[in-house]
């Protein structure tokens, strides 16, 4: 992972003569390509807002602490955990709410790291890069807008696909978020409307491309099981929280760590 | 503490996280152990939120027209349907076994 990035992060050769003609056909070839796929997985991935919307005014928060969560949050999975926890526990579940979202959202440090020598590479006179551009990045560092740059093949086109990716999805997702809330508090009975199966349904998707490994299926069948046996015990929101520690401790020992063989 | 407290510091959680992998030289969780962990918390939080979205009432464990939607909604994304729709279709399941029950 880390030769990933540092090969991210070196300068391109200094090429001159006719190999750069042809070197920056290619490179036209990779952004253009990067900027395809940025607006393909962002588009895409806008789209959910709805259902974020939707599920966030169910659990009883209004349109602008809706809003609010898209705009500065920005990171779904937080945010569906953080409307799912309050939806099951109320304002009394607000410290395992916070908890659940903070935990969701340690990922993101990790693509950070990541993405820091692709986004932040010095300038061409060899400044650092401004403040402005390193929050913006931090910003838009998500699950989207970090694999759509690492599925790149060149440095700039890397760099051109997180900022696509990250853009789109921002623009997006705070219209769909919008018009989601709206939708939700037209809807009134929630339950009625099956709301809470669409819920633990995009927790689901979310959860999904995660499970390609054993150890992660077992992680997850581990933790469902102990957040179920758990939840008539403890306070609501709790069980969530204690199920992470499977995830702490099959991480540790590194447990059911070899490849599926299929 | 009041729902907006609640969104204020989660959400400034959340960004300083997010602010600390671009800021903070990388270390820690580059290593292997600490990297896996991270990635682990986040199949957990979700399955454990799935559980207690399907099965949950409270305090109480109660296996309702929830269940059948999430059956189907694991049915469509093994398909390869896109979110939105299995979402949409999860509401539909739910909401239909309760109007005919």
């Amino acid at each position: 992972m880390a030769e990933e990035s540092e090969s991210l992060a070196a300068p391109g050769p200094d090429l001159s003569g006719p190999a750069a003609a042809a070197a920056a056909a290619d490179d036209v070839d990779a952004r253009r390509s990067a900027i395809r796929d940025g607006f393909a997985v962002g588009i895409a991935t806008a789209v959910y807002g709805i259902s974020f919307g939707a599920l966030a005014v169910a659990a009883g928060l209004d349109i602008w602490q809706t809003c609010f969560l898209s705009l500065v949050m920005f990171t779904g999975g937080s945010q569906f955990a953080l409307v799912g926890v309050l939806a099951s526990g109320g304002v009394a579940a607000g410290g395992s709410a916070i908890a659940t979202a903070a935990m969701l959202g340690i990922r993101n440090v990790v693509y950070g790291m990541r993405m820091k020598p692709v986004v932040e590479a010095p300038r061409a006179d060899g400044r650092r890069a401004s403040i402005w551009r390193t929050v913006a990045a931090a910003w838009l560092t998500i699950d989207e807008s970090t694999a759509v740059a690492l599925a790149q093949s060149t440095d700039r086109a890397a760099k051109v696909g997180f900022w696509v990716t990250g853009t789109v999805i921002f623009i997006g997702w705070n219209l769909t978020t919008f018009l989601g809330a709206l939708i939700g508090d037209a809807l009134g009975d929630t339950s009625a409307w099956g709301l809470d199966a669409a819920a633990a349904a995009a927790f689901l998707g979310l959860l999904w491309p995660r499970l390609k490994r054993v150890q992660a299926g077992a992680v997850a069948v581990a933790a469902a099981i102990v957040a179920t046996i758990t939840t008539p015990v403890l306070m609501p929101g709790l069980p969530v929280l204690v199920a992470a520690l499977v995830a702490v401790v099959v991480g540790w020992f590194d447990l059911f760590s070899r490849r599926p063989t299929a | 503490m009041t729902t907006w407290h609640i969104i204020l510091i989660a959400s400034a959680a959340t960004l300083a996280l997010k602010l600390s992998g671009h800021l903070v030289p990388a270390g820690f969780l580059e290593r292997e152990r600490p990297a896996r962990i991270a990635d682990l918390l986040t199949v957990a939080l979700l399955a454990a939120l799935i559980a207690v979205q399907t099965l949950g009432a409270g305090q109480q464990i109660v296996v309702d027209a929830r269940v059948p939607a999430l059956i189907v909604a694991a049915a469509l994304y093994a398909l390869r349907v896109p979110f939105v729709v299995v979402v949409f279709v999860a509401a539909a399941v739910a909401a239909g076994i309760r109007a005919f029950t």
